[in-house]
């Protein structure tokens, strides 16, 4: 009888991971997908990116992701980057360069009213998101706009949002220890993670294997070991 | 359909009444549609478009037969045929006042006394003559305008206005199956130049709503110098509008329509330029190998830069920003360690922007990965130029 019980879908157990009605979007990452319900980054819901600092792997992370929704021809809405995206980059990880649409913004309210229309738009498969300074009744409005559209929501914010309440149901600091990107799940749907979670296919490891070559003609650079 | 100045409109309706459903469902959408436009009509049918024009001159707002023209005819005032004054003047003296009584007179009489123009207009009138016309052709490109009752310097009352001539806009395109790529709203201000709310679009488009929307978001955008006097709707390039009515893939295409209205939703309060789509570009200089075009409708496979040089960062710095060198090594919240490099650039020496660099692939100790380079003309100095995110 219990045993029946618990093979039902609709039963929660406080130490599972929560179902979901509609499968995420694989991050390719196999070990993140594990941490994530619904295997892969949760449809119809605000998500929360919080890299420690710009250059440690906070569009890699997202990219196989892009690259997989711009291969069904959905659009990418890149709203107020903080630095040019870079086509040979996005290419070579994949992304098919047609589906960007890249919003330049400076105000903070004309960047929340795009990332609004962006989300409620049917074409755009994932909404990237760089707002400053947004008010909690602001991220419930962005919350309540992800739930009804089709589009992964991703909203990249500083480390110290951390601190503030939110009402995304997926929030995840991006850090770099000891030379490793670890992804931190601090919220999400069903019991809390375990730790932060290593990625070492997050690291460029390819370009870094190459040794260092012959030093710049007009200074002595002394060699440097990968740290 | 034809003009007949100075204020009527002949339509041929015999041939549309299918397509309407019927004369009544037709004479509601006309008045409708004259309504939300702003006109006031008297609307009449007649079998011959002389006796219709009079009838509703007239203001005998009737849907006539052939078999009852002539005695509903023979009510309305002389004063309706068009004629020299001097003619009209001439019957009224003789005593006739109405159709009917011209029409008792002697026709040979009638015709050696007021001319043969008048007997004509008569016989087209009743049908006894063909009373052919030159159909209207609409102009190829639209401009409308209206005075506005008042001087208005707020958006929803601009808004108001601007609806009506949205809507001919749109009658008019839809009467040529037809859309535009872009149009101007002038708003006219007594004593100094016009404002121009000039709306471009993805693609070609014919939907009220649609246009609406985005005026809205401009003129909530747009400073007024001073209160609004009059308006024009002008659009100058009139382009045929694929239909798609009938098609199996309606969700692809809505999807497809879908995006063209972000973008053009987006522009119209943000500026054409805030959006834009990337590209590739076979170059060396690192900041003009990805270019930033037109949003595009075809997917294109996803394809690797030509030719793969060293590593590429994700993200660019539009200007790069000069680093701070200390016990030879460049600086970042601390010293760099170079990874990989150096990887020499040199090339544009032909258009005045010559690059001579040599760039490295850095690491924090934030464990930021930077893409740097070290200056090789003038300065030697560091420089961040993207980082690996």
């Amino acid at each position: 009888m219990l045993a029946e019980l618990l093979q039902n879908p609709a039963l929660w157990r406080g130490d599972a991971l929560a179902s979901t009605l509609r499968p995420g979007v694989p991050t390719g990452f196999a070990e993140l997908d594990a941490e994530l319900p619904g295997g892969g980054w949760p449809l119809g819901a605000l998500i929360e990116i919080l890299p420690a600092a710009s250059g440690i792997g906070e569009l890699r992370l997202l990219a196989p992701a892009m690259a997989r929704l711009s291969a069904q021809g959905r659009y990418l809405a890149w709203i107020a980057p903080p630095y040019q995206p870079y086509a040979p980059a996005l290419a070579a990880a994949g992304i098919d360069l047609t589906r960007m649409l890249i919003v330049r913004i400076t105000g903070t309210q004309d960047a929340l009213w795009a990332t609004e229309l962006a989300l409620r738009a049917r074409a755009c498969g994932a909404v990237l998101a760089w707002p400053t300074q947004v008010r909690f009744s602001e991220l419930r409005r962005l919350q309540l706009a992800a739930q009804g559209g089709q589009a992964l929501a991703w909203l990249i914010r500083s480390p110290e949002a951390a601190l503030d309440a939110s009402p995304a149901p997926l929030r995840l600091r991006l850090e770099t220890r000891a030379g490793m990107p670890t992804v931190d799940i601090f919220k999400r749907r069903g019991r809390p993670v375990a730790g932060p979670l290593l990625l070492p296919s997050l690291a460029i490891r390819h370009a870094l294997d190459r040794p260092l070559s012959a030093p710049p003609a007009a200074r002595t650079v002394r060699q440097h070991d990968h740290a | 359909m034809t003009l007949a100045p100075p204020a009527t409109v002949l339509l041929e309706v015999s041939a549309s009444l299918k397509l309407f459903k019927g004369l009544p469902a037709m004479l509601r959408s006309q008045r409708s549609g004259l309504k939300a436009m702003g006109h006031v009509a008297a609307i009449a049918v007649a079998p011959t478009p002389t006796a219709a024009a009079w009838l509703a001159r007239a203001g005998v707002e009737k849907h006539v037969g052939a078999a009852r023209l002539q005695q509903v005819l023979a009510a309305l005032p002389v004063a309706l045929i068009e004629d020299q004054a001097k003619t009209l003047e001439a019957l009224e003296n003789i005593g006739v006042r109405t159709l009917g009584e011209l029409l008792a007179l002697p026709r040979a009489g009638v015709a050696r006394r007021f001319g043969e123009t008048l007997i004509a207009q008569l016989d087209r009138a009743l049908g006894h003559q063909p009373d052919p016309r030159t159909w209207y052709l609409p102009p190829a490109s639209f401009r409308a305008g209206i005075e506005l009752p008042a001087e208005v310097n707020n958006a929803e009352q601009l808004l108001f206005a601007a609806r009506r001539l949205v809507l001919q806009l749109c009658g008019y395109l839809a009467g040529r199956a037809a859309g535009v790529q872009r149009f101007t709203l002038e708003l006219l201000h007594a004593g100094s130049q016009a404002t121009l709310c000039v709306i471009g679009l993805v693609a070609p488009a014919a939907d009220a709503g649609h246009f609406m929307r985005l005026l809205r978001e401009r003129l909530q955008r747009t400073a007024l110098p001073r209160p609004v006097s009059a308006m024009v709707l002008a659009a100058d390039t009139i382009e045929a509008l694929a239909k798609d009515s009938l098609s199996l893939f309606q969700d692809a295409l809505q999807a497809a329509g879908d995006w063209q209205e972000l973008v053009e939703h987006l522009r119209a309060r943000l500026g054409k330029e805030a959006v834009s789509g990337l590209a590739l570009c076979a170059e060396h200089r690192p900041e003009y190998a990805s270019v930033g075009t037109e949003p595009r409708a075809e997917p294109g496979a996803a394809k690797s830069p030509s030719a793969q040089f060293g590593e590429r960062p994700l993200w660019l710095l539009a200007q790069p920003a000069t680093l701070l060198e200390a016990d030879g090594l460049p600086q970042y919240q601390g010293a760099l360690k170079l990874l990989v490099g150096p990887e020499r650039i040199e090339s544009g020496w032909w258009d005045g922007r010559e690059v001579k660099r040599d760039y490295f692939v850095a690491v924090s100790r934030g464990g930021s990965l930077l893409w740097i380079y070290r200056e090789r003309q003038l300065d030697s100095r560091w420089y961040l130029h993207g980082f690996f995110a």
